[in-house]
């Protein structure tokens, strides 16, 4: 049922699990396969409200497990477009596929440089080596 | 096993009422205050009723039933005295708020327990009003708070320091005090990471809240260096009591250095459990935090006792009246049939933990190469990557054999985590049979590990899904289900 | 006497495959500094039947054979005998929070059908396992409410219990909240006052019936509370729930209390449990435990503690709350107790608790006694004058064996002269009749 381990090359990364698609001046967020992976079946997604602001490095919201709770640290900076409501309604959906269906939400960036700050897919799998 | 409203039958009742007597009228109440439609109890008549409450207690596993080693629970036996004790007329049928004169047995007793507390400790005075642990700790907390108000310190000092081993209670009791949290880490040692905690303490820390022996059931080599940095900033030390039964008699946490100290009852004192309460949660402190405890403090004078309110500096209640008093006629009771012996119910209990750790750290992982206290941790991390079996699935195929599991997973520092407490209680036979079961498991998971995996095959449910419960979430019977609603619905 | 079973062969078997000499040595790890080396300073060991004369001594200093006309919260309601015969099960009694659910289907199942038995009395969607008893639930309320509508501020009638308004006011400053009290009129609290107070309020917290005994316009106070955008919650009793509507009925979104009306000896002041029961919006914010149901490998029902991420072990710093032990054995009594009753017996209690203390107060009235508050509907409890100081008038009524009330005087300004006397179902006419002759 859960996706097979991946780290998709055309995506940035942040050192607290979570992805970045980019997409001129809007971005798409999500939780990596180590996330999933760590955290087991999802079981409830505290999403932000549409229109609200996230910032770099900063909480959004929260999956929880049976077992665990993990803040969803953004990458980017920006306003709240869109809540991924499928996964609000059947959060395992972000253990099946990470990084299509069980995206989480969609933000207009506020500041495009903060992606320079970014990992590529192969630094992120290094921070998972080193770990 | 049916729910006790599946087994409901209208018109069926249990107890009789005593009824107003002859020419005595039910006043009226006033329309929209009434009831309208009455509450779905069950509906049984007496036999039926203590039959599905045995019948729920044979599908449970108590101290009584078996061995039950988890970790910093202290699972050790409940003496069946203390349940006659605490059924006395002289106790169960008097009411709180008697005046002092009327109640001069319990508040005796309350003070008895204190000098027994206070002799454990090496403190100075005590307060037994918190009703657990936790509440201990949070009201811990705001003693801390009322101590630097007083000073004119409060708004400066605004973190506590906590272990990353430490217990969740204690990083919730932080923010439900109004507290900041300030980790610190373990060192390889699992003692506190003195370099590390030297960064962490300054003029903004109001305190250290620290189990000792720590969960990892390591005695801390450096209290001492640690006593002095908390001191020397002007900070105050918070004792978590859930491993006294390590140190009873044997060192005190008043000498350790620490200002405010729990004790959980229901642990080191054999309060029963009762599958998850009640317990109590008495502090004892040092005595510049004595006007601050709660209200109201039991005093003596001369051969009268009496329950002083008049308390200015006092941080006010943390719960009704002088605290949950038939917890105290228990632990009391247990204290007295021990004596001065309560050194060596701590030394049975270390005795017992370092003879279990002995027989099984050469199959499980030992995170910390030392002697252990009264609890230790073994991890299953080797049989996780050899074989796929987790420590959850070791508890659960422990069942089978017909243990309780260990506490599992806690403390969060070491991967597959087994924390097991024996405690004083246990016949050495015991110990060899849950070593045993554990070697025999290890076995088994190079061997037939689906067998592990699939456990428990021999409890009345096989293993339950939390998933589900967490997604679809029924907290309550759902009354349309019942046989004669779905009759009724058939017919309408 | 001690419960330990090890024998010196034991111990010199164990010490041996430890690899240390002594017992002594396993403490080696302990700063000399700290080893404590002498005697514990406690008395002496006593044999079991030692502990039986002691504690039989203490007890027979307690005074339990004056008339109960005490309440305030606490109250000698009769516990019937199947309640004790279930407690004393020792798989129930003494096994740990069932964090292992295959180990403890007994305790989940009795707690399930405990919070179905709550939501059932209070009319809420969700309750928990217990809090610690009637005053912390209300500490709880306003944790729930404060992280719920962001508001740090929190209403209590004057009219509710001394000790629960003494708690939320000691838990308060840690929430970061400031608790206003909505003074009683006639010895109830009006709607429009807590219309205003609420204002900026996350809760509103009253009792039913209230301190005195005396019945609230409970439906308007709520609808107060509401239209301020603040939370109702009412603290109630549970024995009353079978002739005194639902709080869930009337609009409030959260019930609160102490039920050791329902299950518990009266035991100087516990343990006990209180109860919190929910409208289900707030389900993820509430503190305690919660079972849930499911089912296992084999698809048979079971159950489970469910929504664990709001709790301290998982949560630690981000909890709803702290608490960890509650009050589980003594909810369970209180389940035994409400399933013997049954919908029909509770009500019964209900109606015979109203039919005595009515004829309670009609008899004081009529030996020229004066009620606090006569105009006001009552359940169980009511405030009488005595006629002079409240407290003397209980000690020459304790003289001819009538324990007869509560002095209000100590919480309620203006109220030296007043007792507050409660009749539960075990009073009788006759003892009600020994009352009104020591009062008069």
């Amino acid at each position: 049922m859960a996706a097979s381990e991946s780290y998709p090359d055309e995506l940035l990364y942040h050192s607290e699990h979570d992805w970045a698609r980019i997409d001129g001046d809007e971005a798409t967020l999500g939780v990596t396969w180590f996330a999933q992976d760590a955290l087991g079946e999802l079981v409830h997604y505290e999403a932000p409200d549409v229109g609200s602001a996230v910032s770099k490095d900063a909480s959004y919201g929260e999956v929880e497990s049976v077992k665990a709770v993990s803040d969803l640290i953004s990458p980017l900076s920006g306003e709240v477009l869109e809540v991924n409501q499928t996964v609000v309604d059947a959060p395992e959906t972000v253990n099946e596929d990470p990084y299509g269906d069980g995206w989480l939400i969609r933000i207009r960036m506020s500041s495009a440089d903060e992606r320079e700050q970014l990992l590529s897919a192969a630094e992120y799998r290094k921070v998972l080596e080193d770990a | 096993m049916k729910l006790i409203y599946e087994k409901s039958q209208a018109g069926r009742r249990g107890i009789g009422v005593p009824q107003p007597p002859d020419g005595l009228d039910v006043p009226e109440l006033p329309a929209e205050l009434r009831r309208k439609e009455p509450p779905r109890l069950p509906e049984l008549a007496e036999p039926e009723v203590l039959r599905h409450f045995t019948q729920l207690s044979t599908r449970n596993f108590g101290i009584d039933t078996g061995f039950y080693p988890l970790g910093s629970c202290t699972m050790k036996y409940n003496p069946r005295i203390n349940e006659r004790l605490v059924g006395l007329p002289g106790f169960a049928q008097l009411h709180p708020l008697m005046e002092d004169e009327a109640a001069q047995g319990a508040l005796e007793l309350e003070w008895e327990l204190e000098q027994i507390l206070l002799a454990v400790t090496g403190l100075d005075a005590v307060s037994l009003q918190p009703a657990a642990g936790s509440q201990g700790e949070l009201t811990g907390l705001m003693l801390f708070h009322a101590y630097f108000a007083d000073r004119g310190e409060d708004e400066q000092r605004t973190n506590i320091v906590i272990p990353d081993t430490a217990h969740g209670t204690n990083p919730a009791s932080v923010t439900m005090a109004g507290y900041k949290l300030t980790p610190v880490r373990t060192d390889a040692r699992g003692n506190i990471d003195v370099d590390d905690l030297r960064t962490k303490v300054d003029e903004h820390t109001a305190g250290l809240m620290l189990t000792n022996p720590s969960t990892l059931g390591l005695f801390d080599e450096n209290i001492e260096e640690i006593e002095g940095i908390f001191h020397g900033a002007g900070a105050l030390m918070y004792y978590d009591g859930a491993n006294l039964n390590a140190v009873c008699g044997i060192s005190r946490p008043g000498d350790m250095g620490f200002d405010v100290v729990h004790i959980n009852l229901h642990k080191t004192f054999s309060q029963p459990h009762g599958g998850g309460g009640p317990g109590g949660g008495p502090i004892a402190v040092r005595d510049v935090l004595e006007p601050f405890l709660p209200v109201p403090v039991v005093a003596r004078d001369g051969d009268t006792f009496r329950l002083d309110y008049d308390r200015p500096k006092s941080i006010g209640k943390v719960r009704a009246f002088s605290g949950p008093f038939g917890v105290f006629v228990r632990s009391y009771a247990f204290m007295r049939s021990y004596g001065p012996g309560l050194k060596e119910m701590s030394e049975v209990a270390v005795l017992n933990a370092n003879y279990m750790l002995a027989r099984l750290k050469g199959t499980y992982d030992l995170p910390y190469e030392r002697l252990c206290m009264h609890e230790f941790v073994l991890s299953a991390r080797t049989l996780k990557r050899e074989h796929g079996v987790s420590a959850l699935d070791a508890a659960k195929r422990l069942m089978d054999y017909g243990f309780h599991p260990p506490t599992i997973y806690f403390p969060l520092v070491v991967p597959e985590a087994l924390m097991i407490e024996p405690t004083e209680s246990e016949a050495k036979e015991t110990l060899d049979a849950f070593c045993d079961a554990l070697l025999a498991i290890a076995r088994e998971a190079a061997e037939e590990p689906e067998t592990v995996r699939s456990a428990p095959h021999s409890r009345p449910v096989k293993r339950l899904d939390e998933v589900r419960a967490a997604k679809d979430v029924v907290v309550k019977y759902r009354f349309e289900d019942h046989p004669q609603q779905v009759e009724a619905q058939k017919g309408a | 006497m001690s419960y330990l079973s090890v024998t010196d062969a034991d111990r010199d078997a164990m010490l041996a495959a430890i690899g240390v000499a002594t017992v002594d040595e396993l403490f080696q790890d302990i700063p000399a500094g700290m080893r404590f080396r002498e005697e514990l300073a406690v008395k002496p060991a006593l044999t079991e039947a030692e502990l039986q004369r002691h504690f039989e001594e203490l007890a027979a200093k307690n005074v339990v054979d004056e008339v109960c006309f005490l309440g305030g919260g606490i109250y000698d309601h009769y516990v019937p005998a199947v309640v004790d015969a279930v407690l004393q099960r020792g798989e129930l009694l003494t096994a740990y929070t069932p964090y292992q659910p295959e180990m403890s289907q007994g305790v989940l199942q009795a707690i399930f059908e405990y919070q179905t038995a709550i939501c059932e009395l209070t009319g809420m969607d969700v309750s928990n396992a217990s809090g610690y008893d009637g005053t912390t639930v209300a500490a709880d309320a306003c944790f729930v409410a404060k992280h719920a509508t962001g508001r740090t501020k929190v209403v209590v009638t004057e009219a509710t219990n001394p000790q629960v308004r003494q708690v939320v006011k000691t838990y308060a400053p840690g929430f970061g909240l400031e608790v206003v009290e909505v003074p009683h009129e006639g010895g109830a609290t009006d709607p429009d006052r807590i219309r205003a107070a609420a204002e900026d309020a996350a809760a509103v917290i009253f009792q039913q019936p209230n301190f005195f005994g005396v019945l609230e316009a409970a439906p308007d106070l709520a609808a107060a509370a509401t239209d301020a955008g603040a939370m109702p919650v009412a603290h109630v009793d549970l024995i009353s729930l079978g002739v005194l509507e639902a709080p869930g009925a009337y609009g409030c979104a959260m019930a609160i209390g102490e039920g050791q009306s329902a299950g518990n000896a009266m035991s100087y002041g516990g343990p006990h449990y209180g109860f919190l029961a929910a409208r289900s919006d707030y389900v993820r914010r509430l503190p305690g435990r919660i079972v849930g149901e499911t089912v296992d490998a084999a698809g048979e029902r079971g159950y489970v503690l469910t929504l664990q991420t709001r709790e301290q072990h998982i949560r630690r710093e981000k909890a709803t709350s702290n608490i960890t032990t509650n009050q589980t054995l003594l909810a369970l009594a209180g389940l035994v107790h409400l399933s013997l009753l049954g919908p029909q017996g509770l009500r019964e209690l209900g109606e015979t608790c109203l039919a005595l203390a009515h004829h309670a107060k009609a008899e004081l009235q009529r030996a020229g006694l004066e009620l606090v508050f006569p105009e006001r509907a009552t359940f169980k409890e009511f405030a009488v004058r005595t006629g002079r100081n409240a407290r003397e008038a209980l000690a020459d009524a304790r003289k001819k064996g009538v324990y007869a009330g509560y002095p209000l005087g100590r919480d309620y300004p203006g109220l030296d002269d007043a007792l507050l006397v409660a009749v539960t179902e075990k009073r009788t006419v006759e003892e009600i009749a020994q009352l009104v002759e020591a009062l008069s």
